[in-house]
């Protein structure tokens, strides 16, 4: 079927008139090279990125990826702080999300009555569908004063000893932020899952129903080994998700250029220091430091989602759910 | 495996339903909770008269304004999300087409997989990058081209993603009877193919519309946000997620309230779209299967 090659010679009178083969040319090199834009368009945020974080570059080098410090007064800048900031909410975010979003769609999958799958699934896909700026309002108005005022201090009375809950509870710190990551990344975790624990055959459970296995060592035994890398492709598809997530994070993590001593201190992520520092920053200097963070976070992303897609790809060999 | 203690056995089952029965609730409850609070604290001054088209607060003397409203981000945000969708949506469906239809050569795959990855970069990446770019052109960094350029950046993969595998559910013998009848590949993958996979197609750009009309982060350094009404493609440009981020941080009460009216309105808008075109595309989807 390829529109290039020449049409075998025919000896019979055609049927109807030759069919002219340059339109198609035409319209190949049209979509080709807009496919080709698509590549370009990928190039481009490297290069422009790379381009607005020269000065940077020239003036910190390699000691940019590993400088603590970010003091736009004297000038000194380095991305440990929001990688470190980045890391930890995300971190938080699947600590909490992979159990619930795995068992969200084990429930699905395997528990729940048929009735009840459909309105489940689509309201899980109404959580993926709502704004980030509104998860951020949410956390800052309904989730901060209940965690300032109940959890944080629990915390701290209960698990103070560990020196993970050090310093006082603003409410507005690295755990509201990764809780906040949390339910905003159970819909891609929870619906990967949920498509490929549907994708195992049905002899596999059969099989092990046959001999006697209640409906959970099904599902234990029989399915959850079946669908293993892709719920890790899902899991690590939602925190890609978790790392780039830009303004619910920027409106409750605190927003303090430093790294996060306790899981109670405020922090800044990559994202939310450019949403924060990009227009106000202090010079070209710190416009070049920001976007040179940003190259870091492209490259942090790029390499997990790089990860989920080719694990996600192998099991459902057609890219599998277009999760956002 | 040990198949012993079934009554042990049968509990633990039991108890796994209920535990992720829980886990439904807990991962179902931020939902609930963001309407319930959105229309608590929201919904007294949706209704206000004149709310969907007056200004925002700020832009009222300082004493006291009669009415107060979200006008100008209604309009900045379906203005730049139009301007987005004019660029990503032929951009997208045509890509898709030459990576969906024209396989066999190796940079159908690279496209496909770029697509793929370009779905995953950080939305404040791709404001940052057009920032980066429209830096050097003063007259136009902060406007309605380049917020609308910044959100069809994040559109692009989306539609061409969604509208390949769409593409890819066509069944092969619809295109070998369409070019066995003589018609031309490209009429036949537009004319054919591409009405075929039309529902799917149509849930992609809807999926990628209501992306880019809640993102705020690729707008703050490009649309830059305004308390006016439009006033030219190369000036900056309201958007309701800028109007909320900007308002839920401020100090005043009655800003914060136009913050919730604001997510009420934005949230019933993608969530009611939301729902409607599931049910359409099932139901076109439905029609073309029966019909065709």
């Amino acid at each position: 079927m390829e529109s290039t090659t020449p049409s075998p010679p025919t000896s019979t009178a055609p049927i109807a008139k030759k069919v002219p083969r340059w339109p198609d040319r035409v319209f190949v090199g049209i979509i080709a090279a807009i496919g080709v834009g698509i590549l370009g368009l990928a190039l481009g945020i490297v290069a422009v990125l790379a381009n607005g974080a020269q000065q940077s570059f020239h003036r910190f080098g390699w000691g940019f990826l590993y400088g603590t410090t970010w003091d736009p007064d004297h000038q000194i800048f380095g991305v440990v702080p929001f990688v470190a900031g980045t890391l930890i909410t995300s971190g938080i975010a699947l600590l909490i999300a992979f159990p619930v979003a795995l068992g969200a769609a084990i429930f699905v999958t395997t528990q729940a009555p048929r009735f009840l799958r459909g309105p489940v699934g689509t309201a899980v896909e109404l959580l993926a569908a709502i704004p980030s700026v509104i998860y951020g309002l949410w956390g800052l108005y309904v989730i901060h004063p209940y965690m300032e005022t109940v959890v944080e201090p629990a915390l701290k009375t209960n698990l103070g000893w560990t020196g993970l809950f050090n310093g006082p509870a603003y409410g507005l710190d690295v755990l509201t932020a990764g809780l906040i990551l949390s339910v905003m990344i159970i819909p891609t975790i929870c619906a990967v899952s949920r498509d490929t624990l549907l994708a195992v055959p049905d002899a596999q459970k059969e099989a092990a129903l046959s001999l006697g296995a209640t409906n959970w060592e099904t599902t234990r035994t029989a399915m959850i080994p079946y669908a293993r890398s892709g719920i890790l492709g899902g899991t690590i598809l939602g925190l890609g998700r978790a790392l780039g997530e830009t303004m619910a994070v920027t409106m409750v993590v605190g927003n303090v250029d430093k790294v996060p001593t306790s899981l109670l201190s405020p922090g800044q992520t990559i994202s939310s220091l450019i949403a924060n520092e990009l227009l106000s920053s202090s010079g070209p200097l710190q416009t070049a430091a920001i976007l040179e963070c940003g190259l870091v976070l492209l490259a942090i992303s790029l390499a997990v989602n790089v990860a989920a897609r080719l694990l996600v790809w192998r099991v459902t060999k057609t890219g599998g759910p277009i999760t956002l | 495996m040990r198949f012993d203690r079934p009554a042990r056995r049968k509990f633990l089952s039991h108890s796994i339903a209920v535990l992720t029965g829980l886990c439904v609730v807990a991962a179902l409850y931020p939902l609930v909770s963001i309407i319930y609070s959105a229309a608590i604290r929201g919904g007294g001054v949706l209704f206000q008269v004149r709310f969907l088209t007056a200004v925002p607060p700020n832009a009222c003397s300082v004493v006291q304004c009669a009415t107060v409203g979200i006008g100008p981000d209604i309009e900045g945000t379906v203005i730049l999300v139009g301007l987005a969708s004019l660029i990503a949506v032929p951009v997208g469906v045509l890509a898709a087409i030459f990576a969906s239809e024209y396989r066999s050569r190796g940079l159908g795959r690279a496209i496909s997989f770029t697509a793929d990855v370009l779905t995953g970069v950080p939305s404040i990446i791709m404001g940052a990058f057009i920032f980066g770019y429209f830096v050097y052109y003063p007259s136009i960094t902060y406007s309605a081209i380049t917020g609308g350029l910044a959100l069809s950046a994040i559109m692009i993969p989306i539609v061409t993603r969604t509208t390949e595998e769409a593409l890819r559910t066509v069944p092969n013998s619809i295109r070998e009877a369409a070019l066995a009848l003589g018609i031309s590949k490209w009429k036949a993958t537009l004319r054919i193919v591409l009405v075929a996979a039309l529902p799917g197609v149509a849930t992609g750009v809807l999926l990628a519309v209501m992306r880019a009309s809640g993102e705020a982060a690729p707008l703050l350094f490009t649309a830059l946000g305004s308390n006016l009404y439009f006033h030219g493609f190369n000036q900056p440009v309201a958007a309701l997620p800028l109007l909320i981020y900007d308002f839920a941080l401020s100090p005043y009460s009655n800003q914060q309230k136009v913050a919730w009216g604001a997510t009420l309105f934005l949230l019933a808008a993608i969530l009611i779209v939301n729902v409607a075109s599931r049910y359409m595309i099932h139901r076109l989807g439905r029609q073309m299967a029966g019909g065709a």
